[in-house]
């Protein structure tokens, strides 16, 4: 029964690449004139010949406008959400003033990492020099950190369950696996430019670009986590009666917590790159100075752009990071006593 | 009736067990199994009874199948094929509800690797079987204090795991599976990852402990000594078969086959053989030497009197609690109990 499913599945790929060479002989327009020729002329062997050509090309561009056409107004209401977030969000901390900006990041700092002052001020002044390297650069950060805020929160929102869903059915992970390794191979532009159709230019095609970029590692290392769980405590929690769902919040979420924390910080460093990326496209921010100093030969200015990002980076990594190690220490109580 | 009765259990581990069903039932070894097929023999038509109150031990080496063994009577793993009754209901049956309420106030587990939550106090720990039960955090609470009390862990509570010992570990554990007041405990080599001190110290525990409280234990080991000492019956496992299932002198003086007996081979029998065992009924003695008597109570281990006798070369009188006597232990009775076979 199941090899003559696996069977039929086999024979449905098989129709399927005979469709497509079917297709791509007939819809090109440098095939022979009759098929007799491809029999008595075999200069085909030798070069690629024109016609075994597949018409991806037309095919998803054809798709595209469809959908375009057609569902246009889920893509506006989706880029309605996000940019009113964004705007919500970026409005606020660029308003507020910027000594009560550093003030928040340093208290976020000193709780996230356990107390420790090093961190604490390490991060504090890393949030000053981004605005004392320029003054323009501090609503260009804030701006950047918008972005990827927004972006992070539907990785979370969106990888997390995913992740979670993974480590429970292994038929789930066979199928996303391959989805998570598309994502991370497929060039940026390959999905900034159908971005800019649908969203139009600006900050929302960055946020989709940015998600699809950061969310694999968060998806694979919730569901790792959650994997790496001893199988004794999870036999444990089964043999005391703890339904699925008081397994999952009460031991495998808990246990699994410092490597989803290592997820989130590398979807924060992911992220940050990919808003670089994106002010190709037309989307403020750091990035944006650093492509200014890039097309004008401005080797100081570009610089001065990067080291900001670097700067930016530091304080992100340092909150999510430092509060992972928390995480972890806090399970492991025996390693804090030994220093 | 007994408190457990498995009946014919089979469990196959592979993509398609029910494939291999048939081949095993005709006879074929695990060895051919996981050749031809390779599908894995855990378990092979056991089939045993387990008595209310009692201490069953499950024994035999690694990969003889006593962990899925064990794990069948809380259904952490289904039987290919197979029943699992408990007080007449066969667990088989039930649902995921009422499985989940069986594990939550039936029965209750002890792991080799302690299964503690390392997230959790100690306190947490022990009360997590009452939290899964629904109780309040102060009913929890006081619970879980008694018992950490019971194992002696007084002052820990507000400790995490990975601050205690392994034997301190693994009493966390035990108060953990009391806590629920279960009256089935299962215990996956519960000892058997503590060094040898703290495991007859634990052992002791246990015996103390069970002498109050007259739950029904499987105990899984690889030990022979703990099952011995542990065991009111015992039974040996085998490449997934049940090779025997006795009493723990049972299984030291007439074992089934060459496998018990290459286990109980290395056995200090003096430890594990009582008097009454090995005496001589009063009505079939005669013609003893009475003259040179020592008198020894039926429930004694020969260790206990063997150093006497030895010393004054007499003969011993086995007596009961009231002093009356049962039987007659000579010379030729202790040799034959203590050669290896």
């Amino acid at each position: 029964m199941f090899k003559d499913k696996k069977n039929l599945f086999n024979l449905g790929l098989l129709g399927i690449f005979i469709w497509m060479l079917i297709s791509s002989y007939s819809s090109s327009k440098r095939k022979p004139e009759t098929i007799g020729e491809l029999f008595t002329d075999l200069s085909w062997l030798g070069n690629w010949p024109k016609w075994l050509d597949l018409p991806l090309m037309p095919w998803i561009n054809k798709w595209f406008k469809a959908l375009n056409e057609n569902y246009g107004f889920i893509f506006e209401a989706i880029n309605n959400v996000l940019l009113a977030m964004l705007m919500g969000l970026k409005n606020f901390l660029v308003q507020a003033p910027w000594p009560l900006v550093i003030i928040g990041v340093v208290i976020l700092a000193y709780f996230a990492s356990g107390k420790k002052i090093k961190t604490t001020v390490a991060v504090g002044f890393c949030t000053f020099f981004i605005g004392f390297l320029h003054p323009r650069f501090w609503d260009k950060a804030i701006e950047t950190t918008s972005i990827m805020l927004i972006s992070i929160f539907l990785c979370l929102v969106i990888g997390v369950p995913i992740g979670i869903w993974m480590s429970r059915a292994n038929r789930v992970r066979e199928k996303i696996l391959p989805i998570l390794d598309l994502m991370q191979t497929i060039p940026a532009f390959v999905y900034l430019i159908p971005g800019i159709m649908l969203f139009g230019l600006g900050a929302v095609p960055a946020i989709i670009a940015t998600f699809i970029y950061a969310v694999p590692p968060l998806v694979r290392l919730t569901d790792l986590g959650i994997r790496l769980v001893d199988t004794e405590v999870t036999e444990a929690a089964d043999a005391f009666g703890a339904s699925k769902k008081q397994k999952l919040w009460g031991v495998q979420i808990p246990l699994a917590l410092p490597n989803i924390m290592q997820g989130i910080n590398q979807c924060t460093m992911m992220a940050l790159s990919m808003v670089v990326i994106a002010s190709m496209i037309g989307t403020r921010g750091l990035g944006d100075e650093v492509l200014l100093g890039l097309q004008q030969l401005n080797v100081g200015r570009a610089a001065e752009a990067g080291i900001a990002i670097v700067l930016l980076a530091i304080v992100l990594d340092r909150i999510t990071q430092s509060y992972g190690e928390t995480l972890q220490e806090r399970n492991s109580p025996s390693k804090k006593e030994k220093k | 009736m007994s408190k457990i009765e498995i009946n014919n259990i089979y469990k196959i581990f592979g993509n398609k067990p029910d494939s291999v069903m048939q081949m095993v039932r005709d006879g074929s070894t695990k060895d051919e199994v996981l050749e031809q097929t390779g599908h894995t023999v855990g378990l092979d038509n056991v089939s045993l009874k387990i008595e209310e109150g009692e201490t069953f031990v499950c024994m035999g080496l690694s990969g003889s199948g006593k962990s899925t063994l064990i794990r069948h009577l809380n259904r952490l793993i289904d039987p290919t094929e197979g029943e699992v009754i408990i007080d007449g209901t066969n667990i088989m049956q039930c649902n995921s509800e009422q499985l989940m309420d069986w594990r939550r106030n039936r029965i209750s587990m002890v792991f080799q690797r302690f299964g503690l939550f390392p997230h959790k106090t100690v306190m947490q720990n022990v009360g997590y079987g009452l939290e899964m039960q629904g109780k309040t955090e102060d009913d929890r609470d006081k619970i879980a204090m008694e018992k950490i009390e019971a194992v002696g862990l007084n002052g820990f509570e507000n400790q995490f795991p990975n601050q205690l010992s392994g034997g301190m570990q693994q009493r966390v554990g035990l108060a953990r599976a009391l806590a629920t007041n279960s009256d089935i405990m299962l215990m996956d080599e519960a000892f058997s990852a503590l060094d040898p001190l703290i495991r007859s110290d634990m052992q002791k525990q246990l015996m103390s402990l069970q002498s109050e409280l007259k739950k029904t234990i499987v105990f899984i080991t690889h030990d022979l000594d703990e099952s011995l000492r542990l065991g009111d019956h015992i039974g040996i496992l085998n490449a997934g078969k049940l090779v025997q299932v006795g009493t723990p002198v049972d299984i030291i003086m007439n074992p089934a086959d060459d496998y018990v007996k290459a286990f109980v081979k290395d056995v200090n029998r003096a430890k594990v053989i009582k008097a009454k065992i090995i005496m001589k009924k009063v009505n079939e003695v005669n013609g003893i030497d009475k003259s040179n008597l020592i008198k020894v109570h039926e429930d004694q281990f020969i260790e206990e009197f063997l150093p006497q006798i030895v010393c004054t070369n007499a003969n011993c009188e086995v007596v009961d609690k009231s002093g009356n006597t049962k039987g007659y232990i000579t010379n030729k009775e202790l040799q034959s109990s203590l050669t290896k076979s």
